[in-house]
């Protein structure tokens, strides 16, 4: 019973709950006369595809500077990547590796700038985080409006100026990562190993870096910054790297949403991304200041899981869908328990 | 955390201190004739926009007196509003009643998601904004799973213009021409080239009375008293969370009221997506009207209101006119309404930070994130 106890304590009931639901998602799919494979298919493609946006996560809670609302600028960083690979007219998995290469420099200049804002503002990191990210993205729908993109692929048809709201990565760099080494087992059970291997590389190189001296003076910023300080880490440097690397794989992380996805979505496109990958990585058992690699896997999986599963089967059990409604409700909770949690700190 | 600014107001800290709105009063100089529109229509699309949305935006003020910043969670009275709104279209209620009823019924159930607002807000001192922001969201998602899925199937309603063609759920788009500018038509004064809704601009100004007089009541001195320290005043006797807590329950009352008398000027209730914007566009609003996170004020209501609306009826013609593009226009003032808030936070932050820095070096960083 002790037992039980403690690991509901430590799991923290929102996350038993998110698991049994999906549990009983998965076991209701007979019942549901949903294919059982087909939707695990779905699931972990879609887990593939979310994996490195919610990894974005991780760098900055690290440092203590809080869930990485500002997603968005680092999409954008990716989706200007995106956009110059098909303008150069580059494709297959070239393509893929030429638009990461591209959005690199701009994900460092914005981390950059990003970084050096909130180490001014600490404290109140995540609000700012947010309106950092709406904001970027609403200039960035003036710029793709003006910027000078020649590509007929991209821009709007006969005359217009401007690049058009969704893009295609067809004959660019669709399904590079998806296909690759793909395994088939069945009929409709279909195994992204390309897009897992990409995953687990960024996971990683996320990982290993946490455990180079720079990434343990960074863990130790986000858990007692007067301490770091006081062992001589430059505190305000270390918070910056860790905004540049989470910008970056935000960059990356679009990226390889929009190979599997097919297209590029811009303007009012990224605007909202941030928050699926911050309920993902709290559902994955991450609080606002401790995040890791497994967070990040159990969280995606679950959470992109129940996204999945709950269109087909609740539709067909109730002949109503509300996965919409389930996502918000699911997503915001998650957060909004992560933030009224008592924080426990080490002082 | 005394304010020091306004004691002696040289001209270099007027300009840092009034930047947002000058440069709204900047942007707007070069844009009018731009825009190609006239003065009358101008200032009569003002009067209008000052009827609709002023009440909104004083909604804010209360809970940033507290000490609890912008409260994103009136987003949540603008849905107990619509809700009451909604019971009015489906009774046929008309007319100036039917406004009267909406807002009568819309305060008890904006009390009671205000009290949950505060007993959440309490557990997240020091984040409120995001803690609220977020909250927002949730509830969106809550409300729909009423209106969407509740409404006509569990909850009775027996008007079909209301009901979606599959038997239950509120249409996307609820013709409210029933109460359709009851209040501000009750009597409408002409004023030259200008008509002017008398009732609804006397509710406004009750509402600001009300403000102002609430400041020097035992409650209202009470929240500057939180305010200003929590810890200093828990020590003096006040009953911080409680006082929090009513700050809110009255931001969302008032913040229900306000949607109603947006909404019976505009006509139409966007089931989904209305309450979502008036949220934003309050708290833009009031921030261009020179507001910061911590001080605001009712003049700071009634500028940023003309401001921030002003760009919003100049701006997609003179993106047209000036550029060949509405769209770009559009998205200058979605990028104008984010940025301001982005840079009011960040202002506040910075100062909250020095503030802090310079009481007690030691403190900066143990306290709590946000």
């Amino acid at each position: 019973m002790d037992r039980i106890r403690e690991f509901i304590a430590e799991t923290g009931w929102p996350r038993i709950i998110i698991a049994l639901f999906l549990l009983s998602l998965f076991l209701a799919t007979p019942a549901a006369r949903v294919r059982l494979d087909s939707s695990i298919s779905d699931t972990l493609i879609r887990f593939g595809m979310n994996g490195v946006l919610v990894l974005a996560m991780v760098p900055m809670i690290q440092s203590g500077c809080g869930l990485n609302f500002g997603l968005p600028l680092g999409i954008v960083a990716g989706l200007l990547g995106g956009v110059i690979t098909i303008e150069i007219g580059l494709s297959g998995f070239v393509a893929f590796l030429a638009a990461i290469a591209f959005a690199t420099p701009f994900a460092v200049v914005f981390g950059w700038g990003y970084g050096r804002l909130l180490n001014r503002v600490k404290g109140s990191e995540m609000m700012i985080a947010t309106y950092v990210g709406f904001s970027s993205v609403a200039f960035m729908c003036m710029m793709w409006l003006l910027l000078p993109f020649k590509s007929p692929n991209m821009i709007w048809g006969y005359g217009g100026t401007g690049l058009r709201t969704t893009i295609s990565v067809e004959g660019y760099y669709l399904w590079v990562l998806n296909d690759f080494l793909a395994l088939r087992i069945g009929e409709d059970l279909r195994v992204p190993v390309g897009m897992f291997l990409f995953f687990a590389l960024m996971c990683l190189l996320v990982w290993s870096f946490f455990r180079t001296k720079t990434g343990t003076a960074l863990t130790a910023v986000g858990s007692n910054p007067e301490y770091a300080r006081a062992s001589g880490i430059d505190v305000d440097r270390m918070r910056t790297i860790s905004v540049i690397l989470s910008t970056w794989l935000g960059a990356v992380g679009i990226l390889v949403y929009q190979q599997s996805f097919g297209f590029i979505q811009l303007y009012m496109g990224p605007f909202y991304m941030a928050f699926p990958a911050v309920a993902a990585i709290l559902i994955g058992g991450a609080s606002v200041h401790k995040a890791d690699i497994p967070n990040v896997l159990v969280g995606t999986f679950l959470f992109q899981g129940i996204l999945t599963m709950t269109p087909s089967v609740m539709n067909s059990l109730i002949q109503t869908d509300m996965s919409e409604v389930i996502r918000i409700v699911v997503s915001n909770g998650m957060i909004l328990y992560a933030l009224t949690r008592k924080t426990r700190r080490a002082s | 955390m005394k304010n020091p600014r306004f004691t002696r107001a040289g001209a270099a800290a007027f300009l840092m201190d009034n930047a947002v709105p000058l440069l709204f009063v900047l942007i707007s100089a070069v844009a009018i004739p731009f825009s190609g529109f006239s003065a009358v229509y101008l200032i009569q699309e003002l009067l209008v926009r000052l009827a609709r949305n002023s009440f909104l935006v004083l909604a804010l003020l209360v809970p940033i007196m507290a000490g609890m910043g912008l409260n994103f969670g009136m987003t949540l009275g603008a849905m107990a509003g619509e809700i009451g709104l909604l019971f009015v279209i489906n009774h046929h209620i008309t007319g100036v009643h039917g406004v009267a009823l909406a807002m009568l019924l819309s305060v008890p159930l904006s009390a009671l998601v205000g009290w949950l607002t505060g007993i959440v807000l309490n557990k997240a001192k020091g984040r409120e904004m995001v803690t609220s922001f977020i909250l927002a969201f949730f509830a969106n998602g809550i409300y729909q799973l009423m209106v969407l899925y509740g409404m006509g199937s569990i909850i009775p309603v027996g008007n079909p213009a209301l009901v979606l063609s599959r038997g239950y759920g509120i249409r996307n788009a609820v013709n409210l021409v029933e109460i359709r500018q009851a209040l501000d038509n009750l009597i409408l004064v002409r004023l030259g080239p200008f008509s002017i809704p008398l009732v609804t601009v006397l509710v406004i100004t009750g509402m600001c009375l009300f403000i102002l007089l609430f400041r020097r009541t035992k409650l209202g001195q009470d929240m500057r008293a939180v305010g200003g320290d929590m810890a200093i005043a828990e020590a003096a006797g006040i009953d911080v969370e409680r006082t929090r807590t009513l700050s809110i329950v009255i931001s969302t009352v008032l913040a229900g009221i306000g949607m109603i008398v947006y909404l019976q000027n505009v006509g139409t209730l966007n089931t989904y997506n209305s309450h979502e914007q008036v949220g934003m566009f309050s708290i833009a609003a009031l921030l261009v009207g020179g507001a910061s996170v911590s001080r605001a004020g009712i003049a700071n209501v009634f500028l940023g209101v003309c401001l921030f609306h002003l760009m919003f009826i100049i701006s997609p013609t003179a993106g047209k006119n000036l550029i060949g593009s509405a769209m770009l226009g559009e998205y200058f003032r979605v990028f104008i309404s984010y940025g301001v808030i982005s840079v009011a936070l960040v202002l506040y932050a910075l100062r909250r930070q020095r503030g802090r820095a310079g009481a007690s070096p030691g403190e900066t960083a143990g306290g709590g994130e946000s």
